[in-house]
């Protein structure tokens, strides 16, 4: 039982640690969520699927330190929220919403940037298809021009953050945002593609050429995933 | 009226010096690509800021404060990081190049690990890209520890003595996510000869290598 429980993915050995410092708690291993704690989501293609565009190494550190980093600090701070809701202790709790956002952010944020990229042979690259074409064209003139929008976007990040293309509810239109650190998209604003502007993202390939890293990764982009998610927007 | 432009300041050091607590090839990209855009951009933004005023355009002047507070900054923090530095092997690595700020660390904090821990967590509880820094007060003359998002400078009233740039950009290619390593081996070169002098000098004297790369 052990070893098999062992073979298991990083994610879910860790939620099992975790899961197991409390007593009487069953290990019940689902990939997304054991007891209510975050835990790191599988990626749906092999770390050096993405290549030559996003290195095997950058994306094995940034799934498997970054992401899991912030799963660890978004379960910490909730945990800390829990105790001062059991205390009465409101300050510890409002003390503890920066981590929170932070933390919830980055794993929000990573899991969706996870699941909008794919190699292309499992749908990544290309250019966006049907109503997903249709609404991007409508709302900035043609895909060419969305891309350059997000690019210029990109680059004028100052500091760590991530770019997004929205659906905004109220307007009912399409729209490029950035969003500081891991600040998570909210509010009337659906994420539909998000890509990590942050230097871990890139820096081992790219180094300081980040306007490589931005052109290179419309080669891996899952427009079939954006087009799900605009659908259910 | 045309604006000042400004220049990269060249390493008191040679890029390989501060190893093995950073490496060639980060310092090598860190000074001349990283600092070197944020000077060609502050340079840009201060030039159409200049001519947009001469111009009376006060809203395109006010576009560029953005470019400039960031990449101003950037020029400064900088070039206030590569002074605040020394090899390990100088004697200006050693806290006894820095008698009277050490004391003061030590009247404040307790103890020099204690500041020296209180310091690393603020560095680690910085979300994002940023600096941290030991700053003399203004008014008071007291230490203190800041923590500053992005390129923001200190640059309102107090004086900067040393800073640890937390950009992943300044330890990823040697420490990859592991920034806790950097922070422990950064110790090795801070320059207190540098510290001491900034502690003991006026606020202007921090500043003067802005001043001569221009």
């Amino acid at each position: 039982m052990a070893t098999a429980l062992f073979r298991t993915a990083p994610a879910v050995r860790a939620a099992l640690r975790a899961s197991s410092m409390k007593p009487g708690v069953a290990a019940l291993a689902s990939t997304s969520f054991v007891r209510g704690k975050a835990t790191l989501p599988d990626l749906s293609y092999d770390y050096g699927a993405l290549e030559p565009y996003i290195s095997g190494k950058i994306m094995e550190l940034h799934h498997k330190g970054h992401h899991q980093t912030y799963v660890n600090g978004l379960n910490s701070a909730l945990e800390t929220i829990e105790e001062a809701k059991a205390k009465g202790d409101e300050i510890q709790a409002a003390a503890t919403a920066p981590l929170l956002n932070f933390h919830g952010g980055g794993h929000k944020n990573h899991t969706l940037f996870w699941e909008n990229l794919a190699p292309n042979n499992k749908g990544g690259g290309g250019e966006p298809e049907g109503a997903l074409k249709s609404a991007i064209e409508k709302d900035f003139g043609s895909f060419q021009n969305l891309q350059k929008q997000i690019n210029t976007a990109l680059a004028g990040i100052q500091g760590s953050g991530w770019a997004w293309l929205v659906k905004d509810k109220a307007a009912g239109t399409l729209q490029v945002i950035t969003k500081a650190n891991q600040d998570p998209v909210i509010g009337n604003q659906i994420p539909l593609l998000g890509i990590d502007a942050w230097e871990h993202a890139y820096y081992l390939q790219y180094q300081n050429r980040k306007a490589e890293y931005f052109n290179a990764i419309w080669n891996v982009i899952n427009w079939g995933t954006v087009a799900k998610r605009l659908e259910k927007a | 009226m045309a604006a000042k432009t400004y220049s990269l300041p060249p390493l008191p050091y040679a890029y390989d010096a501060l190893e093995p607590s950073i490496s060639k090839q980060i310092m090598e990209l860190h000074h001349t690509k990283h600092h070197q855009t944020y000077i060609t951009n502050l340079n840009k933004a201060l030039e159409v800021s200049a001519k947009a005023q001469s111009e009376g355009k006060l809203q395109d002047a006010a576009a560029q404060l953005s470019a400039i507070r960031f990449n101003g900054g950037g020029h400064i923090n900088h070039s206030l990081f590569w002074e605040g530095l020394a090899p390990s092997s100088s004697p200006d690595s050693k806290l006894d190049a820095a008698p009277k700020l050490t004391g003061a660390i030590k009247d404040t904090w307790g103890s020099f690990d204690k500041f020296k821990e209180v310091f690393g967590t603020a560095l680690l509880g910085i979300q994002g890209s940023g600096w941290g820094w030991l700053v003399k007060e203004a008014v008071t003359g007291q230490l203190r520890i800041v923590t500053l998002a992005n390129q923001e400078a200190v640059v309102v009233g107090d004086t900067p003595l040393f800073g640890v740039d937390m950009w992943e950009h300044a330890y990823y290619l040697q420490y990859l996510n592991g920034k806790a390593a950097y922070v422990e081996n950064i110790w090795k070169v801070i320059n207190w000869k540098t510290a001491e002098a900034r502690y003991a000098g006026s606020r202007d004297d921090a500043f003067k290598v802005l001043k001569a790369n221009m």
